[in-house]
C-alpha cells in the first residue's frame, strides 16, 4: 500500500467515525425515549469494557475491580449530587476513582496471574460489604436518592465519556506508554531489565482506566434515581467488561467497542423477547464465541480480511 | 579503571548459600568470563548484579557508586544490560518493536520516537536481523532469537553487558558468529561480563575468567592459568 491511499484511508476513517458521532448526537431528536434509554446502557457498558481493555488488553491483568470503581462513582453522585452542579460532581467521582486505582495498584499489582485476579475481586466485594456494614449499623438507612437528570443530558454525558476514553485508549496505544505496556504484558521481567519502571506504568495505567469508571458511574447513577451498595457495586459489571472485551477482541481498539455493544444489544433483546431462558441463551451464545473466535469478532474480521487478500 | 566491583557479596535462599561472599572486580574494556559447574550460582550473582534479586549481604559498586538495592529499571538506566539464559523475548511483538521498547525506555534521557526508530534500525542491522524486523519475535529461531536479545541489549546504551549463556544451543558455525558479535561489541568499548559453557569460546573471547563453585569464587586469572589450574580440573571432571 503507498502512501497516497493510505493517508487518504485515513481521513476516510476520521471523516467517517465524525459523521457516526454527528449521527448519535443528534438521536435523541429523533428517536423514542426507549432508543435513548437503551443507548446509554449500551454506552455505558461501551465505556466500562473500552477502560477495562485499556489496562487489561495490553498488560494481561485481569481486573474484577470494575465494579469497585464505578460503584465509587455512584456514591460519590449520591452524596454530593444534592448541593454540586453535576459537572463538578462527575469530575469528583472519576478523581475518587483514580486515586482508588492508585491505592489498590501499588498494593496489589505485585501480584501475578490467579492472584491478582482473586484480590482486585475481593476489594470490590470488600467495598460493597463494608458500605452496607456502614449503612446498616452506623446511619441505620441503606441506600439513598439520586437527584434525577433528564435522561437525554444523561445521554449526552455519557456521549462525551465514550468519546474521551476512546481518544485515551487509541492515544495510549499508539504511544510509547502504550509499548511499555504490552512489553509489560509480554515479558515482565525484561520489560523492567530495559528500563522500565514496571510498577508505575501499570499503576498509572490502572488509575486511568478507573477513572472513566467512576465519571460513568456519577452519571449513571442519576439515571436509577435510587443506589445502594448492592446496585452501586455489582460484581456482575466486574465480570462484563471481561466477557465483553473476549467476545468483541482485545487486538484491536474497535475490539471491545463492538463487543461491549453487541453484547448489551444481545442481552436486552433476550431479556426483554426471552425473560426466562435468557440466562440460558447468553451462556450458550458466549460458550461457543470462546470456543470458536478465540481472538474474538474482531479477530474474525481480521481473519477474513487477511484470507480475502491471500485469494 | 574498575567499571564493576562486588564486595562480599551473599544470596542465601533459606538455608542454602547461592552465593556467598564474592569479591569480584571488572574493568573497563575488559571482557570477563564467569564460569562453575551447574548450580554454581553463575545466574544468581547476574540477577544480584542486574537487581532481579535482593542480596542478603554485601556491597554491588557500578563506577564507583552504589548499586545494591536499586531496581532492576533504575540499574539499567545507569548503563548495564544483561541478557536471559532462556531468552525473554517480548513473543508477540515483532522484532523491531523489541529493540524500539529498549531504545525508548532503556537510558535516563527522553529521546524522540523517530530517532528511537533509527537507533533500533540500525542495532538490528548491527546483529544482521533488518531482513526479520517485521517478524514476531515468538516465530525467530533459536540463533536469532539469542541475537535479539542481544540487540534489545544494545538498545539500553550500556557500557556493561552481561550475557547468560549467548551460546546455548547455537551450533558450531552460529557459535563463531556468535563470538565473532561479541568481539564487534567490544569494539564500540562495551565492558562485557558473560557466563558460558562453549569453552571454546569463553577461552577465545576472555581476557579474564571467574570461576564459582557452590557458591564460592575458586579461581581467577587468564584463561591459560584457568585451564590449567589443579582446582578448577578437579571441580569439572572430579579428582
Amino acid at each position: 500500500m503507498d502512501i497516497t491511499t493510505f493517508t487518504s484511508k485515513r481521513s476516510f476513517l476520521y471523516g467517517l467515525m465524525f459523521l457516526i458521532l454527528v449521527l448519535f448526537a443528534t438521536l435523541p431528536f429523533c428517536v423514542p425515549p426507549y432508543l435513548v434509554i437503551l443507548l446509554t446502557t449500551i454506552f455505558m457498558y461501551v465505556i466500562i469494557t473500552l477502560s477495562w481493555t485499556i489496562f487489561s488488553g495490553p498488560t494481561r491483568y485481569i481486573s474484577l475491580a470494575s465494579a469497585a470503581f464505578f460503584g465509587v462513582g455512584v456514591y460519590t453522585s449520591a452524596l454530593l449530587g444534592k448541593t454540586l452542579p453535576l459537572p463538578v460532581v462527575i469530575a469528583a467521582g472519576s478523581l475518587f476513582s483514580f486515586i482508588l486505582a492508585l491505592c489498590i495498584g501499588l498494593l496489589t499489582l505485585r501480584l501475578r496471574g490467579m492472584y491478582f485476579i482473586i484480590f482486585t475481586f475481593s476489594i470490590s466485594e470488600l467495598i460493597r460489604h463494608f458500605l452496607l456494614w456502614w449503612e446498616t449499623t452506623m446511619t441505620g438507612t441503606v441506600g439513598r436518592w439520586v437527584v434525577i437528570v433528564d435522561h437525554t443530558v444523561v445521554y449526552y454525558v455519557i456521549l462525551v465519556i465514550f468519546v474521551l476514553v476512546l481518544l485515551a485508549a487509541y492515544l495510549i496505544r499508539r504511544s510509547r506508554f502504550g509499548l511499555a505496556l504490552r512489553s509489560i504484558g509480554e515479558q515482565e521481567e525484561a520489560a523492567t531489565h530495559i528500563g522500565i519502571n514496571a510498577t508505575l506504568v501499570k499503576t498509572i495505567t490502572f488509575a486511568i482506566s478507573a477513572f472513566f469508571m467512576g465519571a460513568t458511574g456519577a452519571i449513571m447513577a442519576t439515571k436509577w434515581k435510587y443506589i445502594d451498595p448492592r446496585i452501586a457495586f455489582d460484581p456482575l459489571l466486574s465480570f462484563m467488561p471481561v466477557l465483553m472485551a473476549i467476545f468483541g477482541g482485545t487486538g484491536h481498539l474497535l475490539g471491545p467497542v463492538f463487543g461491549a455493544a453487541v453484547f448489551a444489544y444481545i442481552e436486552e433483546i433476550l431479556t426483554t423477547k426471552f425473560p426466562y431462558y435468557y440466562m440460558l441463551l447468553f451462556g450458550s451464545i458466549l460458550i461457543v464465541v470462546i470456543l470458536f473466535l478465540p481472538h474474538g469478532m474482531v479477530g474474525l474480521v481480521q481473519k477474513w480480511r487477511k484470507e480475502g487478500l491471500r485469494r | 579503571m574498575q567499571i564493576l566491583e562486588g564486595k562480599n557479596l551473599t544470596k542465601h535462599f533459606g538455608g542454602l548459600a547461592a552465593v556467598h561472599q564474592v569479591d569480584f572486580d571488572i574493568h573497563e574494556g575488559e571482557v570477563v568470563g564467569l564460569i562453575g559447574p551447574n548450580g554454581a550460582g553463575k545466574t544468581t550473582l547476574f540477577n544480584l548484579i542486574s537487581g532481579s534479586l535482593p542480596t542478603t549481604g554485601g556491597e554491588i559498586r557500578y563506577k564507583g557508586k552504589k548499586i545494591t538495592g536499586l531496581k532492576p529499571d533504575q540499574i539499567c538506566k545507569r548503563g548495564i544490560a544483561r541478557t536471559f539464559q532462556s531468552a525473554k523475548l517480548f513473543a508477540g511483538m515483532s522484532v523491531f518493536e523489541n529493540v524500539l521498547a529498549a531504545s525508548l525506555f532503556g537510558t535516563e534521557r527522553t529521546i524522540s520516537v523517530p530517532d528511537a526508530e533509527r537507533e533500533a534500525a540500525e542495532l538490528l542491522e548491527f546483529v544482521e536481523l533488518s531482513s526479520v524486523r517485521e517478524m514476531l519475535a515468538r516465530d525467530l529461531a533459536i540463533a536469532h532469537r539469542k541475537r535479539l536479545e542481544v540487540a534489545r541489549a544494545l538498545a539500553t546504551k550500556p557500557d556493561l553487558l552481561m550475557f547468560d549463556e549467548v551460546m546455548a544451543g547455537l551450533n558450531p558455525t552460529e557459535v563463531a558468529q556468535a563470538m565473532e558479535l561479541i568481539t564487534k561489541i567490544r569494539k564500540k568499548g562495551i565492558t562485557i561480563f558473560m557466563i558460558e559453557h562453549v569453552m571454546k569460546a569463553i577461552m577465545n573471547v576472555c581476557d579474564r575468567i571467574i570461576v564459582l563453585h557452590h557458591g564460592s569464587k575458586i579461581a581467577e586469572g587468564t584463561p591459560e592459568e584457568i585451564a590449567t589450574s589443579r582446582t578448577v580440573i578437579e571441580v569439572y571432571l572430579g579428582e
